[in-house]
């Protein structure tokens, strides 16, 4: 049996929200997102208060712009970066809908988009609501250093985006249609360098992307773009590689979440990544494209990075994985 | 004058050089900072245990103290002492020795913390 | 059916580093000396200060004066400073004894969002915490050895 999933309903992307950073917002994204906030505590107590009610803004906006009340909502499908995912389950503490929390990292859009899809494709809901987000001081404090310690990183690097990206997912005759999509294999070539997420997830993207074309005999031609999530420049560059590798090659029309999303190169080292980062791209700039018809057919391709501070501690390496949805209008 | 003036360049230079060796090893080794920081310490508490980092301190003063070898130097000149004088001594003369710095900054980042939050990065 | 099927780990590991971005060396290793030496000067400084103005002296010279590049090292940690010096200064700030000031610092600061029993005061040494067990451990053994051998 095929591992390619092919929806028979063609489930629609009725409606995006997406709020983010400052640091965001005056990069490429800027004029995309819905809102900008530049307090990076969010008038709250603690960055994982503010992490929790940027999405929680974002799932408002979502419902809003969908012209959806909280009861038309089947269920709510999110994760995000933090320990026992308390960002998505909190923030569906505040709505009165059934929540699925999910994980698989940077790659939770993904995954949230693509059983929300099976689950509307289905009929068994209504709509699915995905939402994922991370904050850059969140994740530094849970995988890193303490914010106010001198240190250096290394330009291998990537940049964890503070925002926070939504979706809804129904039966409905307008929108953007998923189509269909892969399921990801979790795999690990061995890189223990846990600042180098790039070159970690970029095999996973590889092994999806290759698996997708397989299996689907569809090629990178068909395609105005190929989206993977956030491998930054570095692991960008090695994914064209690898894909050459196995036969295909996708250096006309792949672009990077993590490389779009901020300006400056130098500073940001490789590209940001964190759960929000594929899915503040994808729900804005993205999106919007698509509902222009700039881009008509695409394969949404986030990767996350399976690790934990206890695993890279123990000296494990680190796994990737990476979902392949594809979407067209 | 001259005398200061050169004093200021050894300790410029020798504590340069030191934290350049650091940089050193964080650019061509996988060391993370944490354990160049032991190291460091710990190779400034060797060497005053043969009688060598004294010289350093000597030569180049705050050169060779400001650095945390100077730290570890410290501690072992406070066990060396200790141990003249007794046996719990010489097993406490360190800390006994280091109880300054390590004081201040227990107090210093108490205070500071209860003034101050965190932020995040710009970049 | 293998695994990986593109190339083996021992593979992917010489094959990443034909791609990873260059630091700029000669940069940081020249940051990191000027910056180092400038805190030591500072040091010595200080020291110049309190010889001359307090008469200090000796062990109570030596205190003194860490005692104030810890309390620089802490105001500028708390005042959002000491980490931008770090990021280009590497090595620079993190050997001088102002850098374990922010090690100690910046814990202290993060985890008070946790609560100051269980998150500032027992995260206060998360970082710098090493350095006192292998220091105060090494220290012990070296006045152990002094004592026995009576050297």
């Amino acid at each position: 049996m095929s591992r390619l999933i092919v929806f028979k309903n063609k489930p629609k992307i009725i409606s995006t929200a997406t709020v983010c950073g400052k640091k965001e917002g005056s990069g490429n994204l800027g004029n995309y997102v819905d809102e900008i906030v530049a307090d990076e505590y969010f008038g709250e107590e603690s960055f994982e208060f503010a992490e929790r009610k940027m999405l929680q803004s974002t799932i408002k906006k979502v419902i809003e712009k969908a012209g959806y009340k909280e009861d038309d909502i089947g269920v709510y499908i999110g994760g995000d970066l933090l320990d026992q995912i308390i960002s998505s389950s909190f923030a569906a503490r505040e709505f009165a809908f059934p929540f699925l929390g999910v994980y698989t990292a940077c790659s939770t859009m993904g995954e949230s988009m693509l059983i929300g899809a099976l689950l509307a494709d289905g009929g068994y809901l209504k709509s699915a609501l995905c939402a994922t987000c991370s904050h850059f001081s969140t994740a530094e404090r849970q995988y890193r250093f303490p914010l106010e310690q001198g240190t250096t990183r290394p330009a291998q690097s990537q940049w964890t985006v503070t925002g926070a990206g939504a979706n809804l997912i129904s039966l409905a005759n307008e929108g953007i249609s998923i189509t269909s999509a892969l399921i990801g294999k979790v795999v690990d070539y061995g890189v223990t360098d846990a600042n180098n997420m790039g070159a970690a997830m970029a095999p996973a993207a590889a092994d999806s992307i290759r698996d997708f074309f397989v299996v689907s005999g569809k090629t990178p031609d068909d395609y105005d773009l190929i989206l993977t999530g956030d491998l930054g420049t570095l692991g960008s560059r090695i994914l064209k590689d690898l894909v050459k590798k196995t036969g295909f090659n996708i250096d006309n029309n792949h672009v990077d979440c993590g490389e779009l999303i901020y300006n400056i190169m130098e500073d940001e080292y490789q590209g940001g990544s964190g759960a929000g980062c594929s899915a503040v791209v994808f729900n804005s700039y993205v999106y919007q494209m698509m509902m222009a018809k700039k881009y008509r057919k695409i394969l949404f391709v986030p990767t996350g990075a399976l690790l934990s501070t206890l695993s890279t501690q123990q000296g494990e390496s680190i796994p990737g994985i990476a979902n392949v949805i594809e979407l067209q209008i | 004058m001259t005398d200061i003036i050169f004093t200021y360049l050894k300790a410029f230079t020798v504590g340069g050089l030191i934290c350049m060796i650091a940089q050193l090893l964080i650019n061509y080794t996988k060391i993370t900072a944490g354990k160049i920081l032991v190291s460091f310490m710990l190779a400034g508490v060797v060497l005053q245990a043969f009688g060598v980092y004294e010289y350093l301190v000597d030569f180049a003063g705050s050169g060779a103290t400001v650095p945390i070898s100077g730290f570890g130097y410290l501690l072992a000149n406070g066990a060396i002492k200790g141990a003249k004088e007794g046996l719990i001594e010489a097993i406490t003369g360190g800390f006994t020795a280091a109880s300054a710095g390590v004081t201040a900054a227990i107090i210093f980042s108490f205070i500071v913390a209860l003034i101050f939050k965190p932020r995040s990065k710009i970049n | 059916m293998t695994k990986n099927p593109i190339m083996t780990n021992e593979e992917y590991k010489e094959y990443v580093k034909r791609f990873m971005p260059k630091t700029n060396e000669k940069r940081s290793l020249l940051n990191s000396f000027l910056v180092g030496g400038f805190i030591c000067s500072i040091g010595q400084f200080i020291r110049y200060f309190f010889n001359l103005y307090l008469k200090l002296q000796g062990d109570s010279l030596a205190a003194a004066t860490s005692v104030v590049l810890i309390f620089l090292g802490v105001l500028l940690t708390g005042l959002g400073v000491y980490d931008r010096i770090g990021k280009h200064a590497g090595g620079g700030s993190i050997v001088p004894i102002t850098g374990f000031a922010n090690s100690v610092a910046s814990p202290a600061m993060e985890f008070v969002s946790e609560g100051y029993v269980y998150g500032m005061a027992a995260k206060m040494f998360v970082v710098a915490g090493p350095i006192i067990v292998f220091g105060v451990f090494s220290s012990a053994l070296v006045g152990l050895i002094y004592y026995i051998f009576g050297l």
